[in-house]
This record gives C-alpha cells, sequence and structure tokens, in this order.
C-alpha cells in the first residue's frame, strides 16, 4: 500500500524507492481556547449572542442559587424558624413532606402504600432485565392481578385491612393511582377504539371516529366536569360514585381517545401484505390483529404510547380543579395554610420537581427505546 | 371435494356457504348488534337523566341565557354588568378564550421559532441553553406553570403604588400590566380600508410576479415589496387623516395608577404560562422540521448559485414548512384547549364562565357542559380545516 503511494505521488526514473517520512499525527485534543473560538466567537455575530447569554446567566444563576441553597433554611418545624432567612424556607417542604407524598392517608396505614409500591418496583424489575425470560406473563400479571392486590391495599376492607376512604387519599400517591389507572386503562381501549376505526363495517367505523374526534376536540377540563357534574345524573337513581372513580373514569376515557390515534398510526404504518399473508393463512381477524398485526404495530409505537403517557402524567393535575388532592392540589392546599403564607414560591418549586423527575425519566426512556427499535429497523 | 368441484364448474354455481360463515351475513349482524347495543346506552342515559332532573326539579332547555346572570366577571372586551344575560356572558366567555388562545399562538410562534432555531445553533452556549428550556418547560405540567406564574410570580409583584416601571409607559403591579391606550379619532376609519386595499394589491402583485417569473425569467423583489405596500399604504392613510390618535398613558394616582389600559394578572399569567409552555413544543416541531431537509437541498441550492437568502427562502423553508405545519396545527389546538385551564387562576374563559359560575347557578349541568362542548368542538373544526386546507396549498405537487 504505501509502495503503491509512494510510486504514484513521486515517480522516479531511477527506479529506487524512498519512502516519505510520515506526517506528524494531528493533536488530537482540541486545546480549551481553539473550543471556544469554533463553539462561541466563530463569527461576530455568535460572540455578540454569547456574550449575550453570558451576562443572562450571570443575572440569573447566582440569584437562585444564592434563594434556593445558600440563604435557604432547612432547620426547625415551624415558621419562626424561616423568619429571618432571606432565602428559600425548605423548612416548609421539609415539614409537609409526608402529607405531600400520601396525602392525608393515616398515619399507622401508610406501610400499605409503601408496600404496594414496593411491589410494583420489586415486580417490574425483571422487566427491564435482557436474560428473563417470562416477561409477557409478568407484564400480564402487573397489568390485570396487580390492580387488585393494589386496590385492596389501598382501599383495604378485606383481609382485616380497615377501609381507607378515597376522599384520604391525596399528593404523590394519588397522582401516581390516577396515572397508573390512566395507562392501564387507556392502552386496551385505545387499541380496541384504534381497531373499530380501521373497520370495515360502517357503523362500528363512524361510532368510534365519533367518540375519539369528540373526545380529542375538547379540553380535559370539560370532559372531567361532564365525569364529575354529569356522570351522577347518567346513572339510576340511587347509584352513586366516588368522586375519584369519577375523575378516573374521565381520564381514562380521555387519554383512550389519544392512546387510539397512537395506535393508529403503527397500524397504518404495517404494510398490507402482512395483513393479505395472515388471511392467506387463514386467520380470522382476531387472530391476525392479535398474532400477527398488533405485536408489530405495538412495537413501531411504543415511544408514541410513552409520549402519551407523558401527557396523562401531567394532565392527572387537573383533578385539583373537581377538588381532588394530587401532588399539585395538596400543595397548593397546603399554600393557603394560614400557619404557613407566603411560601407559594417554594411550594411549586418543590412540586414541579417532583413532575419533573417522572416526566423527564420517562422521555429519556422512550428516547433510549427509540433509538434501540430504531437500530433493527435500520438494519 | 372433487365431485363439488366438477359440478360447481358444470353448473357455475358457487356454492353457498352457510349464512354463519358468511363473512359479510356475519359483517350486517355485528353492526346491528352495535348498533342497538349502542342505541340502548343512549336511552339508558337519556331516561336516566330524565328522571334525575324531574327528581331535582331542574329545568331543561336553554332558556337561561335569556335570564339575567347576576354576576361580575372581571374582564371583557364587550359591555357586561351583573344585569346582564347568561347569553351575554357565554359571549364575553368565549371572546376572552379566542382572545388569550390569539395572542398565546402568536407569543408560542414566536418564541417557539427563535428557540428551535437557536437549538439549531453553531454556538454552543446558545444551542445548550435552549435545549435547557425545552427539557425544564416540557416536562412540568401547564397547571403548575400557571399557578405559578399566577400566585408565586405575579402575586408577589410590589402594590400598585411601587410599580415597576418601564420607560414611564408600562407599569407592572400585583394588579396587572398597565400599557398606553391609543384612542383613534375620526380619520382613522380609512386605516383599515387601506389595509384591505394593500391586502387585493399584494395578491394582484404576486400573480403578477409569478406570472412574469414563469415567462420571462425575471425575479421580482415580491417580499419586500408586499411589505411596503401593507406598512406604506395605511400608514399614508393614516398621515393623510391628520395622524388621529392620541396615546393615553397609565399615570400614578395617589393610591394606584390612573388612565391607560389594564390587563388584569390573571390574563398576563394566563399568556405567559400558554406560550412558554407552547413554545416549547413548537422549537422541537421547528428544529425537525428544519432537521429533516437533506443537506444536500442545501448544497444543490448553493451550486446552481442561489444566495443564502434565496437559498432559505426557496429551498429550504418551503420543504420544511410541509413537515412543520401539521404538527403545529395541534399545538395550535392544543393551546387553545389549554387556554379552559384559566378556570384554576380565575381568567374569566368560556369554561370558568359556563361550565363554572353558569353551571353552579342554574344547575342545568348538561346544556352547560353541551354548549362549552359544541363551542371548543367549533373551534377545532374551523382550525384543523383552514389548516388542512393551507397544507394542501403547501403540499408537495408530484407529477
Amino acid at each position: 500500500m504505501a509502495d503503491v503511494h509512494a510510486e504514484t505521488r513521486t515517480p522516479r526514473t531511477t527506479g529506487e524507492h524512498f519512502p516519505e517520512e510520515p506526517l506528524a499525527p494531528p493533536t488530537e485534543r482540541i486545546g480549551p481556547l481553539r473550543w471556544l473560538k469554533e463553539n462561541l466567537f466563530n463569527s461576530p455575530f455568535n460572540a455578540a449572542l454569547t456574550l449575550v447569554c453570558l451576562w443572562l446567566l450571570w443575572q440569573i444563576i447566582p440569584p437562585i442559587v444564592e434563594w434556593a441553597i445558600l440563604d435557604a433554611t432547612w432547620e426547625g418545624n415551624s415558621r419562626e424558624a424561616c423568619a429571618a432567612a432571606e432565602g428559600a424556607c425548605w423548612t416548609f417542604i421539609k415539614v409537609r413532606f409526608h402529607q405531600f407524598l400520601y396525602g392525608f392517608y393515616p398515619l399507622d396505614q401508610r406501610w400499605r402504600v409503601n408496600l404496594a409500591f414496593a411491589i410494583l418496583v420489586v415486580g417490574a424489575i425483571p422487566l427491564f432485565m435482557a436474560r428473563f425470560r417470562h416477561k409477557v406473563a409478568l407484564g400480564a400479571a402487573l397489568l390485570f392481578v396487580y390492580p387488585i392486590v393494589a386496590f385492596y391495599l389501598f382501599h383495604g376492607g378485606a383481609f382485616g385491612l380497615p377501609v381507607v376512604r378515597t376522599a384520604l387519599w391525596g399528593g404523590l400517591f394519588l397522582t401516581l393511582v390516577i396515572a397508573g389507572v390512566g395507562i392501564v386503562a387507556s392502552l386496551p381501549i385505545g387499541v380496541f377504539l384504534a381497531l373499530g376505526r380501521r373497520s370495515e363495517m360502517p357503523v362500528v367505523r363512524m361510532l368510534c371516529i365519533g367518540f375519539i374526534e369528540l373526545v380529542r376536540a375538547v379540553p380535559l377540563i370539560t370532559v372531567l366536569f361532564m365525569a364529575s357534574v354529569m356522570l351522577p345524573l347518567f346513572l339510576p337513581p340511587g347509584v352513586n360514585f366516588d368522586k375519584l372513580l369519577r375523575a378516573l373514569v374521565g381520564v381514562a376515557l380521555f387519554s383512550s381517545a389519544y392512546m387510539a390515534e397512537v395506535v393508529r398510526g403503527g397500524l397504518q404504518a404495517i404494510p398490507k401484505g402482512q395483513y393479505e399473508a395472515a388471511q392467506a393463512l387463514g386467520l380470522g381477524y382476531w387472530k391476525m390483529m392479535g398474532l400477527i398485526v398488533l405485536p408489530q404495530a405495538l412495537k413501531i409505537v411504543i415511544p408514541g404510547i410513552v409520549n402519551t403517557f407523558i401527557g396523562l402524567f401531567k394532565d392527572t393535575t387537573l383533578v385539583l380543579i373537581i377538588g381532588l388532592f394530587d401532588l399539585l392540589g395538596i400543595v397548593q392546599a397546603a399554600l393557603t395554610d394560614a400557619a404557613w403564607l407566603g411560601f407559594a414560591l417554594e411550594g411549586y418549586v418543590f412540586a414541579a420537581f417532583g413532575f419533573w423527575i417522572f416526566c423527564f425519566g420517562m422521555s429519556r426512556y422512550s428516547m433510549r427505546l427509540e433509538r434501540r427499535l430504531g437500530a433493527g429497523q435500520r438494519r | 371435494m372433487a365431485v363439488d368441484i366438477r359440478s360447481e364448474r358444470e353448473t357455475g354455481a358457487v356454492p353457498r356457504a352457510a349464512p354463519w360463515r358468511d363473512p359479510r351475513v356475519r359483517s350486517i349482524v355485528y353492526q346491528i348488534v352495535t348498533l342497538v347495543l349502542f342505541l340502548l346506552f343512549v336511552a339508558f342515559i337519556v331516561n336516566n337523566t330524565i328522571t334525575n332532573l324531574e327528581r331535582q326539579g331542574i329545568a331543561s332547555g336553554f332558556r337561561f341565557l335569556g335570564v339575567t346572570a347576576g354576576f361580575d366577571i372581571g374582564f371583557s372586551l364587550i359591555e357586561y354588568s351583573a344585569v346582564s344575560t347568561y347569553g351575554r356572558a357565554f359571549w364575553v366567555g368565549l371572546l376572552n378564550t379566542l382572545l388569550v388562545s390569539a395572542l398565546g399562538v402568536v407569543l408560542a410562534t414566536v418564541l417557539g421559532l427563535v428557540i428551535g432555531l437557536a437549538r439549531l445553533s453553531s454556538n454552543w452556549l446558545v444551542a445548550r441553553l435552549s435545549t435547557v428550556y425545552i427539557e425544564i418547560i416540557r416536562n412540568i405540567p401547564l397547571l403548575l406553570q400557571l399557578l405559578f406564574w399566577y400566585f408565586a410570580v405575579l402575586s408577589a409583584l410590589p402594590h400598585p403604588r411601587d410599580s415597576i416601571a418601564v420607560l414611564d409607559t408600562f407599569f407592572l403591579n400585583n394588579r396587572g400590566l398597565s400599557i398606553p391606550r391609543a384612542e383613534f379619532g375620526e380619520g382613522a376609519a380609512a386605516v383599515p380600508g387601506a389595509i384591505l386595499i394593500a391586502a387585493i394589491g399584494i395578491v394582484a402583485l404576486v400573480r403578477w410576479a409569478r406570472r412574469r417569473h414563469e415567462t420571462t425569467g425575471q425575479p421580482f423583489p415580491t417580499v419586500l415589496v408586499s411589505l411596503g405596500l401593507l406598512i406604506g399604504l395605511p400608514l399614508l392613510a393614516f398621515l393623510a387623516g391628520g395622524a388621529p390618535v392620541a396615546f393615553e398613558y397609565p399615570e400614578m394616582g395617589r393610591f394606584r395608577l390612573q388612565g391607560g389600559l389594564t390587563l388584569v394578572p390573571e390574563f398576563v399569567a394566563l399568556l405567559l404560562g400558554l406560550s412558554i409552555y407552547t413554545a416549547a413544543f413548537i422549537a422541537e416541531i421547528v428544529r425537525a422540521g428544519i432537521l429533516a431537509v437533506s443537506h444536500g437541498q442545501v448544497e444543490a441550492a448553493y451550486a446552481l448559485g442561489l444566495k443564502r437568502g434565496q437559498m432559505l427562502r426557496l429551498v429550504v423553508i418551503p420543504q420544511a414548512l410541509r413537515v412543520i405545519i401539521p404538527p403545529l396545527t395541534s399545538q395550535y389546538l392544543n393551546l387553545t384547549k389549554n387556554s379552559s385551564l384559566a378556570v384554576a387562576i380565575g381568567y374569566p374563559d368560556l369554561v370558568s364562565i359556563v361550565a363554572g359560575t353558569t353551571l353552579n347557578q342554574t344547575g342545568q349541568a348538561v346544556e352547560a357542559i353541551a354548549l362549552t362542548m359544541a363551542v371548543y368542538l367549533t373551534l377545532s373544526l374551523l382550525i384543523s380545516i383552514f389548516m388542512n386546507w393551507y397544507n394542501r396549498h403547501m403540499a408537495l405537487v408530484e407529477r
């Protein structure tokens, strides 16, 4: 190789071969100055932009750090502890922390909530392990058996557990319950709606399109109002629903319409040949969908499904408008406590941080999945 | 089996499957069953609702729209007082929703465009900052952000006496944002007419320029001339009328600001929250749209000798818009629907007036919710019809 190169580059009449001196390797590391020049000051406009950004950061970051950390108060158990402090009063969060997590759930019963979430976490771990073989069975158990277990743990009324009324549920616990129920209910309903929307039967198709478009056109808050005000009217006199259950019905119906559109995207992406091949094998409609089409379609739209879950998780905050105390609701309620007036900023920052962690985690997970699934698609 | 086939060939008749195995028959039966179940369900609900309403003694029908509402609304674009009717209150709410949505769409688009472009910037710091903005804002519920702006930021502003003043024209305090109010005199009536004439002129100009470009190849600076027309004509009309505008500036009175136009804090918080939240989503859409235009297009444009501005205007932006518009539409719809969260901070929008106060006072839940839903349904339909039209206009014409 080197010979050929040398010959073509320097044809010599003597026929004698002199290899060229190898060039020095390029410097591997780009110095910090060079990096600055390339990335921050590569044109006058960019230089000006960089300076403006630096000035903005200088204006924003130090006050925030001072407020949140340097001047903040962590000690004490009462408002007086924060009287002198210039910065944030995290004492407020510390004192209320357990309420923000569990709402008004009775103190001596909170182990039930912890236990239920521990079961969920331990049960879900194998799903993320590549070597675990029985993922489908475990997933089905988590989807169908776990909710029953969790219901009896949360609500009680059996196995010697005292009943805890849903009015006492609150905080992050309630947020997770609403989001969880929404997720578990909206996926199957959404799949059926998507199948119905692509059905060849006009009546089924029209009903599904009507439902999906109606729900997607109106804001969640009107659906929640409807669930909380009109659901009692729709039911026979005497039948009364729990307030939480009404909100859950609203949230589940709302998110299933969005889920249906995501799943429909996946169904449309499956080539027609797959449908025809399944029919040629003599599979009926449900077998064709269940064994051939849906597994492929759902796999394609997993990122979209996770995005819908993120939206659903953020939307759970709306239940505070119909008077439930989810994480945001309980923070909002704590802010109006006469003993702790004036700490709105601390409360909202804490709640925002709580929601952010969950949503950001889910979006990172969805991006990872997308990359992994995409790798298979790209070949 | 073989006999069957031969006999079929001879007679030409297809053997009919049993009716319960015939897909067409089954499909019809399924549909009839679905329809009957659906109708039964509807009848069940309607029947229960009627019974329940009768038991509770609640009237039905939309007669309540003509009844005096008896409540005040803090922010209204049209004349409204406590003696006005529920129908009037409905219009106030609808206009408030439309106002905040329209302004929000404009602000969110501008902000989202800037941040989306910043994320693609070659400047490392600018790109990082916009990424941080997007990741923070997107992952926090909108309702939380609205409450934050309203209760933590705007309520914490100083009293009107110690307003934060910008150039002595804009005053920000815990009662809202005060801006100068423009009062137009009689001569200003010519301005809308001039705008209309300018618009017609632009349409004609664009057609003429395109035809000339197609026949002779001569380009014409359409955009500049159109802008000139759009700004120049109304300005001329305005000046010809003797510049009949007077600005009423807010002034510091003894206890509070006087004069000017005061935007209530609920409105400011809602507008800020909606725009900032939606802008994060729009920024991602803009970024994805621009990245979707392959680099070869840019290189080809340069190879053809286009200048940078021409390259962007004629090659990149039209192709990026095709990717951007459909998701942008749904963001606009989302913003409009999200404006209903106004109910949480007390901005009198459609939901808080109709599905909130009116429902509570009259008890007519079915009518109030149906009215609200119908409005949003219409708005969604209108926006998506317009956007579909625009999308078709922009779509790739394949040969």
